[in-house]
């Protein structure tokens, strides 16, 4: 790997997310809260529709990293908050897009930091993965 | 929420087992495509023993903990007026199929903040040898009354 900038962008993608994908995270985490998937649920609790797991949005959004990184044993720490949630649409579902830019270097290794939006809305904040560099 | 939870330490979770099939059915779950998350002969060419979980499958663990905080009976948390605030993750090495993990929780910190609570809750994974694998860290806002 070429030494890495600050600033330089190093990975980026889109990830279309429907219903199914809820449905999906909810078997596979064992997170069957029904306001990822029933409406009337949602609703009821004066949400503005079904939204997406938030640890599916954070699980999804370092994706592009361990693809760059090419091993997703070297993530040492990955934190986010999560500021905005994201509402899938029964119909057209949501695209969460996610750019990943260095935030620093240092001789362990980096910090990715992780611009994640819903449309032009941003939805995780402080999103940072500490990341040990392949050799 | 009670503030004296601050500092309270739970015991730990029963020894959950990491499955492949687990590790691959949360790997598609979160779109994770490395072969490493997914294929055993590609995880043991990287040096692995077996599939690597995502970063994020810490939670699968974590959740046990999460449950004994919200049914903590002088707890005083609602769970319908819980929010996930934080999370983070922090690793001394990944999460393998294969893995007997336990989990203990400490409360961290208490706080209030307009009308809301927040909670700050630590749980240590270890393996079946006791060592340390990832510590997760949530944190939970819980809303006032509306």
């Amino acid at each position: 790997m070429t030494a890495l900038e600050v600033g330089q962008i190093v990975a980026q993608a889109s990830y279309p997310l429907t219903r199914d994908s809820l449905v999906r995270y909810a078997g596979a985490s064992g997170d069957f809260n029904p306001i990822h998937y029933r409406d009337d649920v949602a609703r009821n609790v004066g949400l503005p529709g079904v939204l997406a797991h938030g640890m599916l949005t954070m699980g999804t959004a370092v994706q592009p990293v361990v693809e760059w990184l090419g091993d997703p044993g070297l993530v040492r720490d990955y934190q986010v908050r999560f500021t905005r949630p994201v509402v899938v649409d029964p119909e057209i579902g949501a695209v969460i897009s996610v750019v990943a830019t260095v935030g620093a270097v240092d001789e362990e290794g980096a910090r990715i930091d992780l611009t994640v939006k819903h449309g032009e809305q941003t939805v995780l904040g402080k999103a940072q993965v500490r990341v040990a560099l392949p050799r | 929420m009670n503030p004296e939870l601050k500092g309270r330490a739970f015991a730990p979770t029963e020894p959950y087992l990491v499955g492949r099939e687990k590790v691959r059915e949360f790997a598609r779950a979160v779109s994770a495509t490395h072969p490493v998350n997914l294929d055993p002969e590609a995880a043991r060419a990287a040096g692995y023993r077996d599939v690597v979980a995502p970063p994020t499958f810490a939670v699968v663990i974590q959740e046990a903990t999460l449950a004994q905080l919200l049914a903590e009976p002088d707890a005083g948390i609602d769970f319908t007026r819980v929010v996930h605030g934080d999370q983070r993750f922090t690793y001394t090495r990944p999460i393998v199929a294969g893995d007997e993990l336990t989990a203990a929780l400490a409360v961290t910190s208490v706080k209030s903040l307009g009308g809301n609570s927040m909670v700050t809750a630590e749980s240590t994974i270890v393996d079946a040898e006791g060592e340390h694998v990832v510590t997760a860290i949530s944190t939970l806002v819980v809303r006032g009354d509306d």
